[in-house]
């Protein structure tokens, strides 16, 4: 059988590598080193009602001293950004004052003043570089806060997003621009308008670098630097929409909108899941890595734990700052909520909030100089088009139908004939009830597999003929008598 | 001339007879000495003989051709041998070669070659046909490892070495002479003694008397299969109800005994009766609901005995749906018992048997008691079922006076129950505040029972009135729901027509949030009798008409939290200061108020992509043409049907069913310009061809070893080796790989057995 289809064959193969890979991968996550786990109340006992000073008590001193609060009232509300390895964090004043820190050592990278409104900031692919929004135009600076381009080109600049695997900073600007700046070449990729006024709320979808906006008319909107129009747009708010995230694996979207609902929509159906009210609505909203949703309302954070599953009665967790909150980051590869406010920077300790388990290859927070120099060589060659972003990432192993059945018809149109179709057998129709159902189907289940038929009869042949050789020639033997040779 | 002679002289003396040769001699003589003379003068001249008779061929050395064409027979030859008696010899050799025959001509060199040609094919194409298993196998191989007869290391057999080799420290010394003292054989057969008894210990006689054993056992097992194969094949009733209630008996008995003997079985017994208790409820088989019971059930009027045999099922149902009291139970999990409100066993009634009455108070209940959520997906639920029942199953108004006594019982029953929970939840609620979710199915529980009992008057209303009143078709789309006034008729009537979409059933919870009373709006009653008559129109208009309220269809519930922002705070303390209620009637207008045009704003977005998206008619009318030209004049319907030629109907959009996302349908071409459109050469199948590339080799998503196993080649050919061509010796090597194949798929518990056998094939050889 196998020897009649190798084409069969060879795909089964296949698919069974495939298989055994899959199982293969799923095994080796018994060796990942780490272990992840969640906050657990006592019985009776809420988690949000855990404060920060009680976990600080009884964690070990490493784990401890990621709570802390950095006193900055002066150039108030804080924008905060980390890096993608979780390493650096960089802090942005409306009024101005920009620092980068190593916040594990409270290492200073560069501290200054621009001068100028800050609007957002945001790291580039290493922490070499950072972008800053600043009142009127985009700029970007080196680790150690030298100047290292203003881009004229970029004006207005609101939020930004960076997408690493596309070496693409993504901005929305005052004036409804979406624009895509290339960071590798230092090229705009694509400008947008959106026609739809101030874009002020702005997020990525890590899962296939769509960038969500809301608008003040409770819409949001999906982005593609490819296509000039929405690739999705859906009413999610009644009010205008105030923060968007979207978690890591893409499939859930957070918003919340001025009629202070916080609701989770399915990105896979855009169907909306859960929603729940929040006093007085969330500014702000970021995703964790394994899926805690913090939300900002007013001065308090809470923390929300399986918000796709069900509404939460209560949050996970909860803390109170001094002032309103500005910035909101969960901090990769660590149990770490960032917080920037009116009065500074706060570290929040979320157990459960990070990836426990990093790969050195992808991101790596303990990266040496050189280590970080390799990888960039190997993140730019590996740098995907912005051309590819599309709605499903998977859409390149496609095949394009469209333009192979356009092919196809030309072909057909050439030849005069399509060569691809096969004859099928019509059975011919006959009268008095012999063309029922039953009996075309009869008919054609005789011509069907005529080919192989014909082997297996040329088969059984051989075996028979072979059969009665042998008892030829067993009978032969057999008349082997002592007088058999005289026989005539 | 010599030569000619000689060549003459034979023919003629064979072909004239001797009588005529005296006087022809004397002619002949003569002849020759005048070519005697004639050839005197040097010139050699041939003279042609003279021709006597006319004949056809001519011989070029002037013989007559008399019977030219004919050939020479043996027997022509033998004749004149015949009168000679001393030629006897000769003529028998002649004899037998007459009876021979001809060798026959040597076939041309061309259909020789070719013979040869079909022949050497032959062998060649055997001979090479021997290759063929190889070769595919050698194509079918995952990975080939040139070159192909290497030798891999295999672990010699134990006795080669233990042969050669020697003890020479001590303690190989003792190790030896134990086993020396075990008399364990070194060399073939490896079977110490006391192995071999073991072997001996069954006998021939011994195995064949179990065999025999095994045989006669097999076979009345079979016999017995077959009788009760035959058994069950009976048909008669009579037969089969006897034997189970004969097993009944049967079982009582066993029982009972149990009980006295080994209460843990009893028990046991019990929790199986408890399971076919949960069988019946869940199946509700004996509830009159069966084809055979309706039957019975129209005849139950004039017919004693159907009567009863309907009584004798409600019997038997109410027995197995009795509780069967254990007294290990514990008083906690009756109290959870409790806490489940029983209308989850009232919907399942409902949905077994034609019940009218309970279907009908059900839904009105969910109507009046307002937006309870539970209430209104019982309500979807029950209607979606009565929905389906009324494809199959006609009215019945006139039921049987004991079959109406007998729900009338078991509502009764239920009622109360659904009493003490409620008096039990009430208490409850007291005391805790923590469990919310009793408290609303307490609250669910009492306001059923409220409805209940209102329904119950109300049913006795409506059945005075459908007997006066023929029935109208009434609607069952939600909006004329809301129209209809809750007094008269019963909510839902059975007929064959369906007069619901499952769409409208889902659409209703949400719009019964809005509509709080209908009997407040008595504008709408109005405009009902005229929605009726054009019911079908409306009804496809419905799927394209959106709610605004489908638009964003999830319903928020306020969070909990300890800590209240601190403008947040301000405003409670305002509130506090201000009536509650208005606060919050304040607050849900501006929610309300806030959204209103949003919605309609983006519907509006949305209508306009959809026309957008959908592809235009072709419109070819030319005014003038066949018809009255001129200004102000329109152009005849007939001819625009004509003259308009229709676009194929757009393929449905992917938000067809979202009324809140527009999905742009415009293709991404600069990412289609990226894929791929022609299929690679091995496959046909735009499937297998995705199914093929959609897993990813590369380290970052793989473990190291599939990588590697992934990412091999098909070749490997070891560097420093000779690739020496393939010989004969691979067919040996594949028998043996075959064989081993055999065997390994040969059931193992074959093989003790082989190894039995040749055990004992060496035990022979020895002796």
């Amino acid at each position: 059988m196998d020897c009649k289809r190798p084409f069969q064959r060879q795909m089964r193969l296949e698919e069974n590598k495939v298989e055994a890979a899959m199982n293969q991968a799923a095994r080796h996550d018994l060796l990942l080193p780490e272990e992840s786990g969640f906050l657990e109340g006592d019985e009776g006992e809420d988690t949000c009602t855990i404060t920060q000073h009680d976990i600080v008590d009884v964690v070990d001193i490493t784990s401890a001293s990621k709570h802390f609060n950095l006193f900055l009232n002066q150039f108030g509300p804080y924008r905060i950004n980390y890096s993608r390895n979780g390493r650096n964090l960089l802090l942005a004043g409306q009024r101005g004052h920009i620092a980068s820190l190593d916040w594990h050592t409270k290492k200073l990278g560069c501290e200054m003043n621009v001068m100028e409104t800050v609007n957002d900031v945001r790291w580039l692919h290493t922490n070499a570089m950072f972008a800053v929004a600043q009142r009127k135009w985009l700029y970007l600076y080196d680790s150690l806060g030298v100047e290292l381009h203003c881009i004229k080109k970029f004006n207005d600049v609101l939020r930004m997003e960076f997408l690493p695997y596309h070496f693409l900073l993504a901005t929305c600007s005052a004036t409804s621009f979406l624009q895509y700046l290339d960071i590798s070449v230092g090229k705009e990729v694509a400008a947008i308008c959106c026609k739809s006024g101030r874009l002020g709320v702005m997020c990525q979808n890590p899962y296939n670098a769509i960038i969500h906006l809301g608008h003040h008319n409770g819409t949001v909107s999906l982005w593609s630097p490819s296509v000039k129009e929405p690739l999705v747009k859906m009413l999610c708010h009644r009010g205008g929409v105030r923060s968007l995230s979207v978690d890591k694996t893409g499939m859930y979207m957070a918003t919340s909108g001025l009629d202070r609902k916080l609701t989770i929509f399915d990105l896979r159906t855009y169907k909306p899941l859960t929603s729940f009210g929040v006093p007085l609505g969330a500014t702000t909203l970021c995703h964790s890595q394994k899926g805690l949703l913090a939300a900002a309302t007013g001065n308090i954070v809470q923390v929300y734990k399986d918000t796709h599953i069900t509404a939460p009665k209560s949050p996970y967790m909860c803390l109170s700052v001094k002032a309103p909150i500005h910035g909101l980051q969960f901090c990769p590869y660590e149990d770490v909520l960032g917080i920037g406010h009116g009065g500074g920077f706060t570290s929040m300790i979320v157990p459960g909030a990070g990836e426990a388990n990093f790969d050195g290859l992808e991101c790596n927070p303990y990266e040496s100089k050189k280590q970080r120099q390799e990888w960039e060589v190997k993140a730019l060659l590996e740098k995907i088009q912005p051309e590819l972003i599309t709605l499903d990432p998977t859409q390149l192993g496609e095949v394009d139908a469209i333009t192979m059945e356009q092919k196809r018809k030309e072909q057909v149109e050439r030849l005069g004939f399509d060569p691809y179709e096969k004859t099928r057998f019509a059975p011919r129709r006959k009268l008095k009830g012999r063309s029922s159902t039953g009996n075309i189907l009869k008919r054609k289940k005789k011509v069907a597999h005529e080919e192989k038929r014909e082997e297996i009869k040329k088969s059984v042949a051989v075996r028979e003929k072979e059969q009665k050789e042998s008892k030829a020639s067993a009978a032969n033997q057999s008349s082997q008598t002592a007088l058999g040779r005289f026989k005539k | 001339m010599e030569d000619e002679e000689e060549l003459f002289v034979p023919e003629f003396a064979l072909s004239a007879s001797e009588d005529e040769q005296e006087d022809d001699d004397s002619e002949h003589k003569h002849q020759k000495l005048l070519e005697a003379i004639s050839s005197l003068d040097g010139k050699k001249r041939r003279k042609l003989a003279e021709r006597t008779e006319a004949s056809l061929q001519v011989s070029e050395f002037g013989i007559s051709a008399e019977g030219a064409g004919e050939k020479i027979s043996l027997s022509d030859l033998i004749e004149p041998i015949k009168q000679t008696n001393n030629l006897s010899k000769v003529k028998k050799q002649l004899n037998k070669l007459k009876d021979q025959k001809s060798v026959e001509l040597p076939l041309n060199n061309d259909e020789t070659q070719k013979i040869q040609r079909a022949i050497s094919y032959k062998n060649a194409s055997e001979e090479v046909a021997k290759w063929d298993q190889v070769v595919k196998q050698n194509r079918k191989a995952e990975q080939l490892v040139f070159p192909l007869t290497d030798e891999t290391l295999k672990p010699a057999p134990i006795e080669d070495k233990v042969a050669g080799w020697k003890p020479y420290t001590p303690l190989e010394m003792e190790i030896f002479n134990i086993l020396h003292k075990n008399k364990q054989p070194i060399t073939d057969p490896l079977l110490t003694p006391l192995e071999e008894e073991s072997l001996k210990a069954m006998s021939l006689e011994e195995a064949m008397l179990r065999r025999a054993d095994l045989k006669k056992a097999r076979a009345l097992q079979s016999y017995y299969e077959a009788k009760a194969r035959r058994e069950k094949k009976i048909k008669s009733k009579k037969y089969h109800k006897l034997l189970k209630k004969g097993k009944q008996k049967e079982a009582i008995k066993e029982f009972e005994e149990l009980r006295k003997t080994n209460p843990e079985a009893a028990l046991e017994e019990l929790e199986k009766l408890d399971k076919a208790r949960m069988e019946e409820r869940m199946s509700l088989k004996h509830q009159n609901s069966g084809k055979w019971a309706k039957s019975k059930a129209i005849m139950a009027k004039y017919d004693h005995e159907s009567r009863r045999a309907m009584q004798e099922q409600l019997q038997r149902n109410k027995e197995l749906t009795k509780k069967i009291k254990v007294l290990s139970e514990s008083e906690e999990s009756e109290k959870e018992d409790e806490t489940v409100p029983d209308f989850v066993n009232d919907a399942q009634v409902n949905s077994d048997g034609p019940n009218p009455w309970m279907t009908g108070k059900l839904r009105k209940d969910a109507k009046d008691s307002g937006s309870q959520e539970e209430e209104e997906k019982l309500e979807a639920d029950v209607e979606t079922k009565t929905e389906d029942q009324e494809n199959d199953e006609e009215e019945e108004e006139s039921e049987d006076e004991v079959l109406l006594k007998e729900f009338e019982d078991k509502r009764r029953l239920r009622k109360q129950e659904e009493k003490q929970q409620s008096n039990n939840g009430n208490k409850r609620e007291a005391t805790t505040d923590m469990a919310e979710d009793e408290k609303q199915l307490s609250q669910f529980n009492v306001l059923f029972q409220k409805l209940v009992e209102q329904n119950r008057k109300e049913e006795q209303q409506n059945k005075q009135k459908q007997a006066a009143e023929p029935e109208e078709p009434l609607e069952a789309d939600s909006d004329e729901e809301v129209l209809r006034p809750a007094e008269d008729a019963p909510l839902l009537i059975e007929s064959l027509e369906r007069k619901q979409s499952l769409e409208a059933v889902d659409a209703l919870g949400q719009e019964e949030e809005e509509i709080e009373d209908p009997v407040t709006q008595p504008k709408k009653k109005k405009s009902a009798k005229q929605t009726v008559q054009r019911t079908s129109e409306k009804q496809a208009k419905k799927s394209e008409l959106i709610d605004h309220n489908d638009v964003l269809p999830v319903k928020a519930q306020k969070v909990r939290t300890p800590l209240l922002p601190t403008t947040m705070e301000e405003e409670e303390e305002e509130e506090e200061e201000e009536d509650d209620d208005d606060a919050a009637q304040k607050m849900i207008i501006q929610e309300a108020f806030a959204g209103d045009d949003v919605i309609s704003d983006f519907l509006n977005e949305k209508n306009k992509a959809v026309e957008a998206g959908k592809p235009k008619d072709i419109n070819l009318v030319l005014p003038g043409w066949g018809e009255w030209g001129g200004t102000d004049l329109t152009v005849s319907n007939k001819k625009r049907s004509r003259f308009i030629i229709r676009a194929p109907p757009a393929p449905p959009r992917k938000d067809q069913h979202l009324p809140n996302v527009i999905i742009s349908e415009k293709r991404n071409v600069m990412a289609a310009a990226h894929q791929i459109h022609e299929l690679p050469f091995p496959y046909n199948n735009r499937k297998h061809f995705e199914s093929s590339i959609r897993a990813p080799v590369g380290k970052t998503w793989n473990t190291e070893k599939t990588v590697h196993k992934l990412t091999s080649p098909k070749v490997i050919t070891k560097k420093g080796h000779i690739i020496e061509p393939i010989t004969e010796d691979v067919f040996q090597k594949h028998a043996k790989a075959k064989k081993t194949d055999m065997d390994l798929n040969k059931p193992k518990h074959n093989k003790p057995k082989q190894d039995e056998k040749n055990s004992r094939k060496r035990q022979f050889r020895q002796r």
